[in-house]
């Protein structure tokens, strides 16, 4: 279908954007992957789009005290891209192939899909696994969220209707770090049935619940059977159309044992 | 609060400008406004990869962009690549493999080849199957596509 009507603003500065942004019925609009999708589909309607895209330093990936901050709109193909990601933050370098298609991984941006919160999303649960800080700008001034707290619920976040996602702060992975990023769809690109975001022991599935799931209580030092053991008592996934609840967590399980020799091994 | 927005963009090297409705998809501007009719509309939410065009070099969906966004952008279509000659190895290749039936992704499934084309790696048929996994094909079953983009790919010196 076509999107329905709206507006269209695009500010050049944050400022000015947050003022548009107080205006009845306005939705930001980044890489507009997950957003265009839904206008035509007429899931959402929103009366002004405002395109954040000409915002000047809202982009870019830097390093500063062992911390990478990666600009809201990265898109999904300069993280895939990215060597200092590939370096140190090997986490991100692996889940960006599996986010939908080239063709949209070079629209889509690191913002809009922690924004976003879809619960099969790949970079929430990165975020959570990595102890990402997000940064949120507001008319107030900027505040900082863990990612942790961040995500609430089913496509529901921290942000304020009025605040702006500018960017997010991920400590640099250390040299003994050990990361794994699995998942699995039935196509390549599609929507993951169940994911695993694993950090060391930061172990975040997604596609299990309403928002990222960390699995707390699975030692590494232990066996991969006791770990199963755990996993059964902590992930409780939700059922989707085509997958029960006991098949996704059989095949969280699956997941766990793929990661497992990675996770366990040290250096 | 709906406002008509001029834009000047580059579509296959030449400049236009128009007055567009912010609601209005870059692939119908194309198709409805310059009358490039190759970027197909198929399931016009980012699923099927029929729309695919070049924005600034880099293949986009064409139902996940307004033309309001391409504004100061350098669009390409299928067309301008088949003229300019850029595609005539991936369409000869389709061609004597019979890499199409009914044609509708056609144009879809060459501006995606053509991005790996460019990549100048040699590929395995896993991995032009990944890439193309974006864009959908009903006819043929993918595998004489996987042979076409195949022998171009990796023919390549």
């Amino acid at each position: 279908m076509k999107a329905p009507a709206f507006a269209y603003a695009k500010p050049a500065s944050l400022a000015e954007a947050l003022e548009l942004l107080g205006r009845a019925g306005a939705t930001i609009l980044a890489g507009g992957q997950s957003l265009i999708p839904s206008l035509n589909l007429r899931l959402s309607s929103p009366e002004l789009l405002v395109d954040i895209t000409g915002i000047y330093g809202l982009g870019g990936i830097s390093i500063q005290n062992q911390i990478m901050r990666i600009g809201a709109l990265t898109t999904h193909a300069q993280i895939e891209k990215s060597q200092d990601v590939r370096t140190h933050l090997p986490l991100l370098s692996q889940a960006a192939p599996h986010i939908a298609h080239p063709a949209i991984r070079n629209r889509g941006t690191l913002g809009g899909s922690l924004a976003l919160a879809d619960p099969a999303a790949e970079y929430p649960a990165c975020a959570v696994a990595l102890n990402a800080v997000l940064v949120v700008e507001g008319k107030k001034g900027q505040r900082r969220v863990e990612a942790e707290k961040f995500f609430k619920g089913l496509f529901e976040t921290d942000l304020k209707p009025d605040e702006i996602l500018v960017a997010a702060d991920f400590p640099i992975a250390e040299q003994d770090d050990r990361s794994v990023f699995l998942e699995l769809t039935r196509r390549h690109g599609d929507y993951a049935i169940i994911g695993l975001a694993a950090h060391n022991s930061r172990l975040v599935f997604f596609g299990a619940g309403p928002k990222p799931i960390l699995v707390n209580g699975i030692s590494l030092k232990g066996s991969i059977q006791q770990a199963k053991e755990t996993l059964k008592k902590e992930l409780n996934p939700l059922a989707d159309l085509y997958h029960s609840s006991a098949t996704k967590l059989h095949l969280a399980g699956v997941l766990l044992e793929r990661a497992w020799n990675t996770l366990s091994t040290s250096r | 609060m709906e406002h008509a927005l001029d834009i000047t963009l580059t579509v296959n090297g030449t400049q236009v400008s128009r007055r567009v409705q912010p609601r209005q998809h870059l692939v119908d501007f194309l198709r409805d406004e310059l009358g490039l009719t190759g970027s197909h509309t198929g399931c016009e939410h980012g699923v099927c990869g029929a729309c695919t065009v070049r924005v600034d070099g880099e293949i986009v969906r064409g139902c996940l962009m307004l033309a309001v966004q391409a504004n100061g952008c350098r669009v390409e279509t299928v067309e301008g690549l088949s003229d300019s000659g850029e595609l005539a190895s991936l369409q000869r290749s389709f061609h004597e493999r019979n890499a199409l039936q009914c044609g509708f992704c056609t144009p879809g499934m060459l501006m995606a080849a053509q991005d790996l084309v460019r990549q100048k790696k040699k590929l395995t048929r896993d991995e032009i199957r990944t890439h193309i996994s974006g864009n959908y094909c009903r006819c043929t079953g993918y595998q004489a596509i996987v042979d076409a983009i195949e022998e171009v790919v990796n023919g390549q010196s």
